[in-house]
Parts: structure tokens; sequence; C-alpha cells
């Protein structure tokens, strides 16, 4: 049997890095995929843990996260495409509209 | 068997994102998503949740990434101009890398010793999970189903406004 940790592990090291990307990338495109990221490895922890306590509660939970992340990326991608046509442009230092 | 197939399937995911990250073409970036959440649904199945690694290959991979390829498509493919400068909000987001990873171990470090093993098999059952779903969690299903239209009618309306010529 592989331990409840490693499956952690693993969730964490994800989290990680999709908010290292988040941040570390410019465009909007890319840094929506590191949301994503983020919300897979939050999956994975809720899987973990349904399993760990035998429990099909967590599975379901990770139905409704997949539903929200999907309506989120039709919305967000829709965003981003009104940026572009406006901006010409999704480089995320370039909405610098709202900037004091 | 299983925990080599298990150090396989987190590699790839792991480094798909990694590959996400570094590769400045954003189809490649797509395409290395798509690869790490293949290797992730593939984890999934790992925990006795086969269902739900289905719905992660599907949905997520092929759903939503098709999603992120027809934007992509649409606009440029590449960064015109990939910033060389260091500026300071790459410095603090490896910092803040760190720091969350460090943080988030501390938060798991009971389960890490005790090395529990990942439960006794039981949740594999997708009859159990169907009538959950129905049963429990209507409300909150069809709710989930009224968010799906909700974004559908929003993601057209955005989409399809005319932009300023």
């Amino acid at each position: 049997m592989i331990p409840t940790a490693f499956f952690l592990i693993l969730s964490i090291v994800l989290f990680v890095l999709g908010v290292a990307a988040f941040f570390i990338k410019r465009d909007l495109i890319t840094m929506f995929m590191a949301v994503e990221v983020m919300l897979n490895s939050a999956n994975l922890a809720f899987l973990t843990f349904a399993k760990s306590s035998a429990s099909l509660d967590g599975q379901v939970i990770v139905f409704f996260v997949v539903t929200v992340a999907a309506a989120e990326a039709a919305v967000g991608l829709a965003i981003i495409l009104v940026v572009f046509k406006r901006k010409k442009s999704i480089q995320s230092d370039d909405l610098d509209i709202m900037k004091g | 068997m299983a925990p080599i197939l298990f150090f396989i399937l987190a590699t790839l995911s792991a480094g798909g994102v990694v590959g996400m990250i570094v590769s400045k073409d954003r189809a490649h970036s797509v395409l290395f998503l798509v690869l790490a959440f293949a290797a992730l649904g593939g984890v999934f199945g790992l925990l006795d949740a086969p269902f739900v690694a289905a719905v992660q290959v599907l949905v997520y991979a092929g759903a939503i990434m098709v999603l992120f390829v027809f934007a992509v498509m649409i606009v440029d493919r590449t960064d015109s101009r990939e910033n060389k400068k260091k500026s300071p909000v790459r410095i603090f987001a490896r910092l803040l890398a760190i720091v969350l990873f460090a943080e988030l171990l501390l938060a798991v470090r009971e389960i890490v010793r005790g090395m529990g093993n990942a439960g006794p098999a039981g949740g594999t059952d997708t009859v159990g999970l169907g009538s959950l779903l129905f049963e429990k969690y209507l409300y909150q299903m069809e709710i989930a189903s009224i968010l799906i239209i909700a974004a559908l009618i929003g993601a057209i309306s955005l989409a399809g406004k005319r932009g300023p010529k």
C-alpha cells in the first residue's frame, strides 16, 4: 500500500508549483492554467482524505470542484478574449488601468 | 507495483507543471498541462476513485484544456516580449513558494510522521457515489447545473460582444 503522506506531499508540491507559476508567469492564459493546477492539487487532497477516512463524500466534493472549474474556465477565457480584443495584449503588465 | 506506478505518475504530473512554467510557447504550456492532468488522473485511480479518475481525464485533460487550446489559438502563441529583467515580483514569488511549502509540510507533519496507509479499500463503488450524488447532495447537484448554464450564457454573451473597432 502507498502511504497517505505521499499523496499529501504530491498535493502540496503541485499547489506550491501552481502558486509559483501564478506569480512568475506574466500572461493571463498561463496564470489561469496555474489556478487550474491549484484546484487539481486541492482535488488530490480531498481524494486522499476521502480514502483515508473510507468515505465517499470527498469524491462528491471533487465533482463539484470540477464543475466549478469548468464554469470558471469558460467565463475566464471569455474575459481574456475580451481583454485581448480591447488591448491587443494579454500581458498582465499591460493591464495597468487601475494602477495608482 | 503500486508504489512504482505512483512515483512514475507523480513525477509526470509535477514535471508537467514544471514544463508549463519553463516553456516560452503557450501552446507547449497547454500540452504540458494536459500531460500533468492525465497523470494526475492516474493518481486518482490509485486512490480507489476510478470514476473520478475518468472524469479527470475526460473533463480536465479533455474538455477544459481544449478550451485553453482554442484561447491560445485566438491570441498570439508566444510572448512577444518576455521581460528579461528580474522583477521583484519573481523573487517574491520564489520566496512565497518556499515559505508556503514549508508551512504546508508543517501542517501535515502529523500524518507524515504517522505514515498511515491510505485506508482500507471500500471507497471504490461507483454505485454508492451515484446514490450519494443524487440523494444526499441533490440540491448541490442542481445548483451546480444552474451554475454551468449561467457560466455558458455568460461566456457566450461576453465573447460575442463586439470590441471597439
